[in-house]
């Protein structure tokens, strides 16, 4: 398979302008009568569908929640980054461009990466126009701050709301063209399939999720924008139905995976308290400016936190990175906490937790300045943990949080499949391996307000398309596919519930491909997937009716996929033998425990291709090469 | 901790209703409200009986999808807090807790704790929104706003769209959720030009969708999760009318 990148040739300052120049236009009367289809709602989704709807043409959107505004980009807390240079401090386009391929180890394609930064600043302007309340300063103008991976304030902020503010910004726009008429919005409907008629990418199978009806949507284009899969390690700062189907049935119909295996841990949330646990909350990575992280010395040690003196304890990212110390890059300090923890001296009840202390600095600098600057995450972790962390330290560990991974995009955001478009997380197009902090939201909003409109309509202007109707043979095909998956599920009448399986399936994901890699590691993993799955078929067990509101169902049809999707993400891990950004493989790093990358065999990107269930996929390769950023070792000492 | 806990059961919208008990035990203080459900949850089917449904996603209290009325209020007992950001540290061992629907005339059942708040959703499509399309703005620079009034913008632009307003108001009013999108584009200099059109508009589809009127309960505000405060609905008042006595 040739993985043709499309990225537009000449400078890499031109390429963008110079290709919304060349690409086809549709007259403004003739765009009603293209239809697109756009599964999700979340920054991407939603903002693709307002720009599409707003150009004119027929947007049919879907969302599994009950209103388009619960989307996940909601939970999104510190910021969005832009190269709008407002703080004067030397930032510019060509910067945000080289902190985001730099950030992402290089192994993100470098024309994409420049248009982002190209268009950040555009993001910024839309949001503001449409009301967003982005925090300001006392002359009225608006203010910055400054996030990991970064010298300069480039990040706009909402209070800690700034995914919220800017969904609801995206939302707004989306449903004032339902308004319009131009959109039709489905929600609590859930994508099932894609459906490929010669060649193209023409439609999709969804399941109503209040009648359980299993229908078809006809269209001439279908964008997915349906999220990453954290998910896959059970336990994430994910919400609960985040999940992998949407894309893993587009790459079980032909469209390739890239990368699967870069997914970041986020060293600060709260750590599980039990096997109830459902989800795990992120606290800003901001309280390690301020807190001391720390581990009793000694194993045995149960003795609560303020009666362990200070020589019994193990400041271990201080001891071990005394330059960096807390403030360690988010890799490592989050394999150092697992580190102390599989040494048997974690804290909390189940062991697996760090303590973030901020005595010191109340010490230091007074109790009303930590609430000033912490007050709204301490409250949350009280209501969480119920304990004061003004008074006990509070106690951390590292959850899965976002995957750079996704669906393989050209430089149109077209997967392999024709027809088939991939926006904002669920694509693998601009992180490379490792995202940096407030870009994730910038990511989203490109692609759905300044990059698809555009190519979605070169798509439609270059193809020709046959009518198709719902009653097309292949749309009844994948229909009944999915029906018979479906009652597969419920007569299996087995003994464990979808949720155990999931457990099971993240377990064995987090001990073997969480935080960090080995060989021996993966292959275990990879013995250990297929029999979870076999058993799934086998003694699995959904109540309740088919054609009803059915959470089992739900949860075991997401959970299908996610056990044949991990073994794909295993696969890549295995395969790419060298680390980089938050692909961590423990044979490969220099002596102070930073990545070690190998140019020479893995600059590139890994796409992998279906080959059926439990069989090893094809490993393309689309070669990275960087003419305007230089490859280097990632260091922030 | 051990638990009874009385659960509505609504098979869909024609059904009619009825609370079922259960008995939980081994609650752990630790588990958020949610967490002790699904534990029920899963117990049930191991049972081979159905869980009850119920309206979820993000557990931290951001996306406005939970929904339930604990021993009578919306979101439960502690306040400033979602259902999924409760813990059950927050009840006894022994207690009897009741948990049921929003319930409010615009909010349908769908199923046992669902209920269809896609009202909210048409009240934003008529005029919830600053008529800009993609690429249109100026430099987000050109037009400054004033820290204060930006400020007091983002405490309206807080709301997370559950309902619990509606559910806690003994007239199921909204006004709170329709006040809080109103007074923050009627805040800040963008939302001028629609300014009056959008407070009728809003306003007039609220009335639509079955929802009550306000007579000053202030329950909305006590069961906010956000903390949205009544005083955006008398702004929102005095727009509706100086929006229907000078119309343009």
């Amino acid at each position: 398979m040739n993985l043709d990148s499309k990225v537009p040739s000449g400078n890499i300052k031109e390429k963008w302008d110079k290709h919304r120049f060349e690409m086809k236009l549709i007259n403004p009367a003739n765009k009603r009568k293209y239809k697109i289809i756009v599964v999700g709602t979340g920054l991407a989704g939603a903002s693709a569908t307002a720009s599409f709807g707003e150009l004119g043409y027929q947007v049919e959107t879907f969302t599994y929640n009950d209103s388009a505004r619960r989307a996940h980009s909601i939970a999104a807390q510190g910021g969005i980054n832009a190269a709008k240079n407002y703080p004067n401090d030397a930032d510019s386009i060509w910067r945000l461009f080289y902190d985001t391929v730099k950030g992402g180890d290089f192994r993100s394609r470098e024309a994409n990466v420049y248009r982002l930064a190209q268009v950040s600043n555009n993001i910024i302007d839309q949001c503001v126009g449409q009301g967003v309340p982005f925090a300001r300063e006392y002359g009225g103008l608006l203010d910055n701050r400054s996030f990991g991976g970064a010298q300069v304030s480039r990040t706009f902020y909402a209070r800690g709301q700034t995914g919220q503010q800017l969904l609801l910004g995206a939302y707004s726009a989306l449903m004032r063209q339902v308004g319009a008429k131009t959109v039709t919005l489905h929600t609590r409907k859930e994508m099932m399939d894609i459906v490929i008629i010669n060649g193209q990418c023409r439609g999709i199978i969804t399941r109503d999720l209040i009648t359980g009806k299993i229908e078809s949507h006809t269209a001439d284009a279908v964008c997915l924008a349906t999220g990453g899969y954290g998910n896959v390690f059970f336990l994430s700062t994910n919400a609960q139905a985040c999940n992998v189907t949407a894309t893993y049935r587009a790459y079980k119909k032909g469209a390739v995976f890239a990368n699967p295996c870069y997914t970041q841990i986020h060293p600060t949330c709260i750590p599980v308290s039990g096997d109830h646990q459902s989800k795990l909350t992120l606290m800003s990575e901001s309280l390690r400016n301020d807190g001391r992280i720390w581990v009793p010395k000694n194993k045995d040690d149960k003795r609560p936190p303020n009666q362990i003196p200070e020589e019994e304890r193990d400041y271990y990212l201080e001891r071990k990175y005394p330059s960096f110390g807390n403030l360690s890059p988010r890799d490592i300090s989050s394999r150092a906490a697992k580190e102390v923890c599989d040494d048997g001296r974690g804290v909390s009840s189940t062991g697996y937790g760090v303590y973030l202390d901020f005595a010191d600095a109340i010490n230091r600098l007074g109790k009303n300045v930590i609430e000033e600057r912490y007050g709204n995450l301490f409250e949350m972790y009280e209501r969480i943990i119920g304990e004061d962390p003004y008074k006990t330290p509070m106690m951390i560990y590292p959850a899965s949080h976002y995957t750079m991974g996704g669906l393989w995009v050209d430089y149109n955001l077209m997967s392999t499949i024709p027809g088939l478009h991939v926006l904002g997380e669920a694509n693998f197009s601009d992180h490379g391996a490792n995202r940096l902090g407030a870009s994730a939201l910038m990511q989203g909003l490109a692609d759905g307000y300044f990059v698809i409109p555009y190519t979605i309509g070169h798509y439609l202007a270059s193809n020709k398309f046959e009518k198709v109707s719902a009653d097309h043979v292949e749309f009844r095909k994948a229909e009944s596919d999915t029906n018979d998956k479906i009652n597969k599920m419920i007569s299996i009448n087995g003994k464990k519930t979808p949720t155990q399986f999931h457990r099971e399936l993240g377990k064995v994901m987090w001990e073997f491909v969480g935080m960090g890699r080995n060989e021996a590691g993966l292959k275990k993993a990879l013995e250990k997937i297929p029999p979870i799955r076999e058993e799934f078929w086998q003694n699995l067990t959904v109540t309740g009716e088919p054609g009803d509101f059915n959470i089992v169902l739900e949860k075991a049809l997401r959970v299908a996929d996610f056990l044949e999707f991990a073994e794909v993400l295993v696969w890549d891990a295995l395969e790419r033998d060298e680390s980089c950004g938050a692909h961590f493989r423990e044979e490969h790093q220099y002596p102070d425990g930073e990545a070690m990358r190998d140019d020479g065999k893995f600059c590139h990107v890994a796409a992998w291709e279906y080959q059926g269930v439990g069989n090893k996929p094809t490993r393309h390769i689309e070669p990275l090469e960087f003419h305007d950023v230089h490859l280097a070792v990632r260091s922030y000492k | 901790m051990k638990l009874t806990l009385h659960i509505w059961r609504q098979k869909s919208a024609r059904d009619k209703g009825k609370f079922e008990e259960h008995l939980v035990d081994d609650v752990s203080p630790d588990m958020s409200f949610l967490e002790m459900l699904d534990v029920l949850n899963e117990s049930l089917i191991h049972q081979g009986k159905e869980p009850f449904a119920y309206d979820h996603d993000c557990r931290e209290g951001i996306c406005g999808a939970c929904s339930l009325t604990i021993n009578g209020t919306p979101h439960g007992p502690e306040a400033a807090t979602t259902t999924c950001q409760l813990h059950m540290r927050k009840f006894k061992n022994g207690d009897s807790i009741f948990i049921e629907p929003f319930r409010a005339r615009a909010f349908p059942i769908i199923k046992d704790l669902v209920v269809d708040r896609s009202a909210f959703d048409r009240i934003i499509q008529v005029g919830g929104f600053i008529s800009v399309g993609t690429n249109q703005p100026q430099d987000a620079n050109a037009l400054p706003v004033s820290k204060l009034k930006a400020e007091l913008a983002m405490d309206a632009a807080a709301c997370i769209g559950c309902g619990a307003c509606a559910a806690a108001c003994p007239n199921g009013a909204s006004m709170l959720f329709v006040a809080a999108k109103v007074s923050q584009f009627a805040l800040l200099p963008q939302g001028q030009p629609e300014r009056k059109k959008r407070v009728v508009a809003m306003v007039e589809q609220m009335e639509k969708e079955g929802f009550g009127g306000c007579t000053n309960f202030y329950e909305c505000e006590a069961v906010c999760p956000k903390q949205v405060s009544v005083r955006f609905i008398a702004m929102m008042n005095r727009d509706f009318l100086g929006a229907t006595l000078t119309k343009e």
